[in-house]
């Protein structure tokens, strides 16, 4: 049992990795999401077009290939990443594409008097969508974000392929050396499941807050 | 006689293969106030989204201020007018909705100060003193800090109303702002625009269904019907002589529904 404290924290080493590769994955995820969302919406073809690619081609891929693709096969075009680098690419323009639907769709979902309320009060576009038209989205983007980060979270585990040591490639370490099985594998899905409780609720929490009192967009 | 603030002239609009506007020409001194009246779908709250910039125009030219609206003068001819012109001209005209239309995420003071920080580059400061008069003057002052969800139809059609006004236009266009009301909560809003009229020089455009309150406040009444204006004249005239077969058969309707003119 005093073994199994240290390959305890060979884990928690693991679990680190895991949530960093969580957090930068969904800094970038959220970036593509707005780009690709606002994109979908822009006045310019080109700009839409160039969103629409985008999200169709890294929703209609694998993960695994995309993944494969930034480690593997970009050296080859003179762009080295490390396996930390190339895992929070990979993820962050995969989750990213769903997350460009997301904003669309919310941006599209305020109802249109408030964009003509905008224009009667002679607001600029940009100034409608920062000060009137996001604020109101955002909250409504807020639940399928949320469910978003976990998919990222629970995606984390693919980058143990390209030999980083996140909490799943470190489960498997553990089998290997100690050839037990069912403890790492139920300790690394009770954390899996404690990151995700933690995503949820922090969340939901968010949500709470920014919803005080917008019951009824068209008030 | 003055130069008119708003000349339409000839103007056409249509929604697909419904014709709403038809070669429709009026014009409108300053400080006039003018209410549309008529049957749904006559065409009249279109005239208010156009002058707003919120529906574009099929044919024909508006001037606003001397300036024409949807177009710009070029080498000259007339061209469309870009975004920047119409940015302009709008600084010019306010409009009320029927719907409201507060933002609500806004605190009230917020929704009034908002524009006027935006597009005026105003103080925060100065915004915030200025929005605490119109406040005051709507009758809402003490709701600074609340949120559009915890007021009444009434109280929010009186902020709405305070918002419009605080970027200080020439025109204002009421858009059939009590129709969304309760009965009880209609005199709330009709005292706050009476005490408008008297107080501003203001030109104010009004669709309204409170024929009453049309008789009392508009210097001329226009009765629309199929997109075209089938008569107009002083309020007393329309409303207790009107001419025209479909002016008096309207205004029959309109009693019958139990309505005091």
């Amino acid at each position: 049992m005093a073994q199994w404290s240290g390959y305890l924290e060979l884990i928690l080493q693991g679990a680190l990795v895991t949530l960093q590769l969580t957090v930068l994955g969904t800094v970038v995820a959220l970036i593509m999401a707005f780009l690709g969302g606002l994109g979908r919406l822009s006045r310019h073809w080109w700009i839409r077009w160039l969103a629409t690619g985008y999200i169709e081609f890294f929703r209609g891929t694998s993960i695994f290939v995309q993944l494969f693709w930034a480690y593997f096969v970009l050296p080859l075009f003179g762009i080295p990443l490390s396996p930390l680098q190339a895992g929070v690419l990979a993820l962050g323009l995969n989750v990213g594409a769903y997350g460009a639907e997301v904003v669309r769709g919310a941006i599209q979902s305020v109802p249109k008097e408030q964009y003509e309320a905008c224009t009667a009060l002679n607001l600029t576009g940009w100034q409608r969508m920062r000060h009137v038209i996001l604020p109101q989205a955002f909250v409504l983007m807020l639940p399928t974000f949320g469910n978003n980060a976990i998919e990222l979270l629970k995606g984390t585990a693919v980058v143990s392929l390209i030999s980083l040591s996140d909490m799943t490639f470190q489960a498997q370490v553990v089998r290997a050396q100690t050839g037990e099985t069912a403890l790492p594998f139920l300790t690394i899905l009770l954390l899996y499941f404690v990151f995700s409780t933690a995503i949820s609720t922090a969340i939901r929490g968010l949500e709470r807050h920014l919803a005080r009192g917008l019951d009824g967009t068209r008030s | 006689m003055l130069q008119p603030i708003i000349e339409i002239d000839g103007v056409s609009k249509s929604f697909g293969a419904l014709e709403v506007l038809k070669d429709l020409s009026f014009n409108v001194a300053p400080g006039e106030k003018l209410a549309l009246i008529g049957p749904s779908g006559s065409g009249k709250t279109t005239i208010l989204r156009i002058l707003m910039t919120l529906e574009t125009i099929n044919g024909g030219t508006i001037k606003v201020d001397g300036e024409q609206l949807w177009h710009r003068e070029h080498e000259g001819g007339l061209i469309p007018a870009d975004e920047r012109h119409l940015h302009k001209m709008r600084a010019k005209i306010g409009m009320v909705f029927q719907l409201f239309n507060l933002f609500p995420h806004k605190t009230v003071l917020e929704n009034v100060t908002l524009a006027p920080i935006l597009t005026k580059g105003a103080g925060r400061e100065d915004a915030k003193r200025s929005a605490m008069t119109l406040l005051e003057m709507v009758g809402m002052a003490e709701k600074a800090d609340a949120k559009p969800a915890q007021l009444s139809g009434g109280q929010k059609q009186r902020v709405a109303i305070a918002r419009a006004l605080a970027l200080q236009p020439k025109i204002m266009l009421f858009d059939e702002v009590t129709s969304a009301l309760d009965p009880e909560l209609v005199e709330e809003v009709l005292n706050v625009m009476r005490r408008l009229a008297e107080e501003t020089d203001m030109t104010m455009l009004l669709v309204t269904h409170e024929m009453s309150f049309a008789h009392d406040f508009a210097d001329r009444v226009l009765f629309f019907d199929g997109g075209r204006i089938v008569e107009e004249g002083p309020p007393d005239d329309i409303f207790t002589q009107p001419k025209e077969e479909r002016t008096q058969a309207f205004l029959k309707k309109i009693i019958a529904a139990g309505q005091r003119i």
